[in-house]
């Protein structure tokens, strides 16, 4: 049972996320977790500022236990399923990250730069997130589905948006990490 | 109760899985965008290959539901626009804050703090889309 405190590896990890898929599909509902974030705001009252946010957020429950239970599975996975939570990336990976002054990478699970306490009295690290979580919510939106609803559940079901949705998400995601990360970091 | 609890249960495993398989973090993102690891292609794909196969024998087989019931999948509307625009500037936050939706609730748990600036982000970009969204391109 020792590997279980180990990194789980992808061919573990993929079979499980399908599993996951399936068994919302079994009990009548679907995979997609960017949409809890329209439910989050209509439960703020944003459906008195855009009719987007009309609707009964209370249908949208059942989705919202499942992102409750994902953060209880990730204080479970951190607390208790992990010795050494550090991320094994490719070495050639940590040189290039050091060289844009990520130094945690290898060391960390995320790097402290961005995600550690520090970070929260930190400008440049607090626009970068605010900015990162204003681009993954709007976009999410606007496609119509992040990484679990497009690329697993609408590729899954084989539909063409989702593949024009996730060609969208690796060119915007190259563009980040090729082109702006430089100037960003 | 009892489906509520099965609801919290699948997001409970799906947290575990998220954060042991490491796909919950910056690292693995940065390096999957640098085709520098086989890691994050392996679990997108593998899911993929059986989700696939999983769909199609459920709807050539009409499988029903764990409560009899027909199992439907809604076909997405179609369109090139929303798609496209929408998922640039996803893959561009995704890039940046290294998380997409499900891990960012996993990472509030696992206790990195600053990832609630990142949901706040993602509330008020939700909410802005829903403000702009009739003048977007669709």
């Amino acid at each position: 049972m020792e590997w279980i405190f180990e990194p789980w590896p992808w061919y573990v990890a993929g079979p499980l996320i399908a599993l996951i898929m399936f068994l919302l599909i079994f009990i009548g509902k679907q995979f997609g977790m960017s949409s809890n974030l329209r439910t989050m705001c209509t439960m703020c009252g944003a459906d008195k500022k855009a009719d987007f946010f009309a609707f009964n957020w209370k249908d949208q429950r059942w989705n919202l236990m499942v992102v409750v239970g994902a953060a209880i599975g990730g204080f479970i996975g951190a607390h208790f399923l992990s010795n050494d939570v550090s991320v094994a990336i490719n070495p050639d990976t940590i040189t290039k990250l050091q060289s844009l002054g990520i130094e945690s990478a290898g060391k960390a699970y995320l790097p402290t730069e961005l995600f550690g306490l520090g970070a929260l009295t930190d400008i440049k690290s607090l626009a970068i997130l605010l900015i990162g979580g204003l681009l993954i919510g709007f976009g999410a939106r606007y496609a119509g589905g992040c990484t679990s609803g497009h690329a697993i559940s609408g590729l899954s079901n084989l539909q063409l948006p989702s593949l024009i949705a996730v060609i969208g998400f690796f060119a915007g995601g190259l563009f980040m990490i090729h082109v702006l990360f430089p100037l960003i970091f | 109760m009892k489906r509520t609890l099965s609801y919290l249960f699948i997001g409970i495993f799906f947290g575990i899985v998220m954060f042991k398989s490491e796909a919950a973090s910056w690292f693995r993102i940065y390096e999957m965008f640098n085709f520098q690891s086989f890691h994050m292609y392996g679990i997108i794909g593998s899911a993929l290959v059986i989700g696939i196969i999983g769909i199609q024998l459920i709807k050539r087989n009409n499988v029903k539901s764990f409560y009899g019931e027909p199992i439907k999948f809604s076909p997405k509307d179609r369109g090139v626009s929303r798609y496209l625009y929408g998922g640039i500037i996803f893959g561009l936050g995704w890039a940046l804050a290294g998380a997409c939706p499900g891990p960012i609730y996993t990472l509030i748990g696992a206790g990195y703090l600053p990832i609630i600036v990142v949901l706040i982000g993602s509330l008020l970009g939700t909410f802005l889309y829903g403000l702009l969204r009739k003048k977007l391109p669709h």
